[in-house]
């Protein structure tokens, strides 16, 4: 075990037998810690399986391997929130984890050292089936009416209520993964910012943080104040957006139209720290490359102030109607149960009453200040991933406020970017979890015998909510969808790297 | 009910009379590139060129060259250069109505020949016409990361109101007058984009949002296709090309005024 804000030696991570890997995996979800990373390594005998756990309370993280040959006893049955990492794992490196209850590809992309043409598609494959005289299926996808990505959707109902719903994506994979391992160094931030775009800040805090932990790197308060600044304008600006679209969905208008403004409000706070709306190119290894002098800071707390009481007022009307309430009470809910056993993250995790956070329960520093306060909503429905967003919006303008206003006091005394080695350390592991907004970002670097990327593993929050959303539909009237969609607002891209 | 009329009235008029006045854009924006004439001869480190993520910048015999279709907008060619010859000014409007006049071989804005600058030059009046002002857009997003989709989706809001140039975003490719193509096209959307373009009507628009859907941006090399638009779609059917990572959405404002424009001068 090992504390998180350091790398491990590779040769140290336990090479156990996969039995005893799986074993291990279910016994401590058991006891409440979240699999963070379940993956393959190649390794001269063959590829090994990586596996990293976390346990919240001691703050400790878990690393272990194993070589499984060609196939091992799934752990799935026994361990949910192992499903999709197992089938990724099948899919990526040929391990088949024998009596998966649902071993389908997860991207649809052959598997390493295949050859890359002939596949079958996204969307091409069977469904699971409700078989029945009056049961009907409903194919939604990949082209949707909206301007969203691509993914597909099969329901399975019985008259308008919605018995399952099976999420099909992959429409979006573009091989981040292994692209930054071949990739030239300047290139790997950009892809980082390019994973979920509406995330970049979010991404690219997480490479940084691995990148800094490999090299032994401590970056100065200033560097952290200022990603944890556009970390929660992104928040904001995300938070905005999703009330303004489930308000659209439930018929009221005004904050719909206002909201979507407002959204760009935030977004152009950000752009003025770095000229991108969405805070491309403001973070680099060693800290961020741009700063914020006191007249800067005093006009963005003024835009600030101004777009957070706009927010506020526009939430606010929306809120205290009792139709909106009334339509959003009850619908798409997820139990804390299914929750927690699938590995929710984020928001979405706490609107079910799961007390997770990655700000406080893996700060990335120890500067004082951000946002502290845990939110937690334990209905598990769309009014309860509503609320918590507006509970979120005042606690990150105060945090982006407060660290607006520092930033200005303390212009000029430290430098807000350190000098990074030329190149990384070899056979190190580093491991970095930040919560963005949609929830927690986990990113793991291992660097090979020339300080080269071995393995680069990303999973995005959506890579474990889209479960939830499935889960959600059970139950409800087709015509929830939208709105239960709205709700979780989850990335393609970031589920298909 | 009263509160909601109360927060109208604060809420304001918030519409900007685009493109008759300027938007305020970040100082920090990098916007068009400028690049003063020189040989680059004396440059031994070509700096420029090592730094640039996605091979953007080349330096011909000429001097340096900036194709605005792979550029990430970044800057890194900007500190590198040791002249301090390049520089990205702060003009939004870079669309293109070909893939050659993307790349950038001078000093802004005189030897560039974008249309939204041409238009702004004089050649620009108010559209009182009647007829054949509208325009019906269908989005494929093929691989895109969700921030240019959030810039296109965002003209729909009441600061850009796209609506009142009679350009609107259709829910199908049958009901659209061409498609605005976002992201690098992986090999999995390959197969959706064409059918999309093969459902719309003729004569169909296409406008190509982003450094992805122009060349595949970051991900030109990847396995999984992702060599933008042009790798699926027939060469020469790009109408306009916006450029950027994501672009502004004033840019892609610019964009999508400026097919407007082609298409009314073809008549």
């Amino acid at each position: 075990m090992f504390n998180y804000r350091e790398s491990i030696d590779w040769n140290d991570v336990p090479l156990v037998s996969m039995d005893a890997l799986c074993a291990s995996v279910v016994e401590r979800c058991r006891k409440g810690w979240r699999l963070l990373a379940f993956f393959g390594v190649p390794s001269p005998a063959g590829t090994e399986v990586l596996c990293v756990l976390a346990d919240a309370s001691s703050r400790l993280l878990d690393a272990v391997r194993a070589l499984p040959g060609r196939a091992y006893a799934s752990m799935t049955p026994h361990c949910p929130q192992a499903h999709l990492f197992e089938r990724e794992l099948f899919e990526t490196w040929g391990i088949r984890p024998e009596g998966h209850p649902w071993l389908k590809p997860v991207r649809f992309c052959p598997a390493e050292g295949e050859k890359r043409t002939s596949r079958p598609g996204p969307a091409q494959t069977d469904y699971y089936r409700v078989e029945g005289a009056e049961v009907h299926e409903v194919a939604v996808g990949p082209v949707h009416a909206g301007v969203i990505e691509p993914g597909h959707f099969r329901f399975q109902c019985y008259g308008e209520n919605v018995m399952h719903l099976e999420i099909e994506l992959g429409f979006q994979h573009r091989d981040v993964e292994h692209l930054i391992l071949t990739s030239p160094s300047h290139l790997v931030l950009p892809l980082m910012e390019n994973i979920a775009g509406d995330t970049a800040i979010g991404h690219a805090t997480a490479c940084c943080t691995v990148i800094e932990r490999l090299s032994g790197v401590t970056i100065t308060d200033r560097a952290h104040i200022l990603r944890r600044l556009a970390l929660e304008l992104e928040r904001l600006a995300n938070h905005t957006r999703d009330l303004g679209a489930i308000g659209g969905d439930t018929g009221f208008l005004p904050s719909s139209a206002w909201n979507g403004r407002i959204t760009g409000d935030f977004l152009n706070i950000t752009a003025e720290l770095c000229g991108s709306r969405f805070g491309r190119n403001l973070l680099c290894p060693g800290g961020v490359k741009w700063d914020v002098d006191a007249a800067l800071s005093e006009s963005l707390v003024r835009r600030l102030r101004s777009a957070f009481r706009d927010a506020r007022g526009s939430v606010d009307v929306m809120l205290e109607t009792s139709s909106v309430l009334a339509r959003l009470t009850g619908t798409g809910k997820v139990s804390f149960e299914d929750a927690r056993a699938l590995g929710l993250v984020g928001m979405a995790a706490r609107a079910c009453g799961v007390d997770m956070d990655a700000r406080t329960d893996w700060p990335l520093c120890d500067v004082s200040g951000g946002s502290t306060r845990r939110r937690i909503r334990t209905t598990g429905d769309v009014l309860a991933r509503t609320l918590l967003r507006s509970d979120e919006l005042n606690d990150s303008a105060a945090s982006a406020e407060s660290d607006l206003m520092q930033l200005g006091f303390s212009s000029g005394e430290e430098p807000c970017r350190v000098s990074m080695p030329e190149s990384l350390p070899p056979h190190r592991l580093a491991v970095a979890q930040v919560e963005g907004w949609r929830g927690e970002i986990c990113h793991l670097g291992i660097t090979g015998k020339n300080g080269e990327w071995l393995a680069y593993k990303v999973v995005d929050p959506s890579f474990h909510n889209w479960s939830g959303l499935a889960m959600a539909l059970r139950g409800e009237p087709i015509s929830d969808f939208p709105l239960c969609n709205k709700s979780f607002n989850l990335s393609y891209c970031g589920h298909d790297l | 009910m009263l509160n909601i009329i109360r927060e109208r009235l604060h809420q304001g008029y918030r519409t900007l009379n685009y493109p008759f006045a300027s938007p305020s854009i970040s100082p920090r924006f990098a916007g068009l590139p400028s690049l003063e004439p020189t040989s680059c001869k004396g440059c031994k480190s070509r700096a420029c060129e090592s730094v640039c993520p996605t091979g953007a910048l080349h330096i011909s015999p000429e001097g340096p060259e900036l194709d605005m279709g792979r550029c990430l907008f970044c800057r890194a060619c900007e500190s590198a250069c040791p002249e301090g010859k390049i520089t990205f000014t702060h003009e939004h409007r870079l669309a293109a109505y070909t893939r050659e006049a993307l790349i950038v071989r001078g000093r802004a804005p005189e030897t560039i020949d974008q249309p939204g600058i041409r238009q702004a030059r004089g050649e620009q009046k108010r559209d009182l016409s009647l007829f054949s002002r509208s325009l019906k857009l269908r989005e494929v997003s093929a691989g895109g990361c969700m921030a240019c989709e959030a810039d296109v989706n965002v003209l729909g809001t009441l600061i850009y109101d796209l609506g009142r140039f009679g350009i609107e975003y259709a829910a199908s490719p049958r009901h659209a007058d061409g498609l605005l193509v976002t992201g690098p096209v992986t090999e999995n959307m390959k197969k959706a984009l064409l059918d999309a373009w093969q459902a719309v009507p003729e004569p169909k628009i296409v406008i190509a949002v982003g450094a992805c859907a122009i060349s595949g941006g970051t991900f030109r090399g990847s396995r999984e296709g992702c060599g933008g638009v042009e790798s699926v779609l027939p060469k020469g059917c790009v109408d306009v090309y916006v450029p950027g990572c994501p672009p502004n959405p004033w840019t892609i404002l610019d964009g999508i005024l400026s097919v407007a424009w082609k298409k009314r001068m073809a008549k």
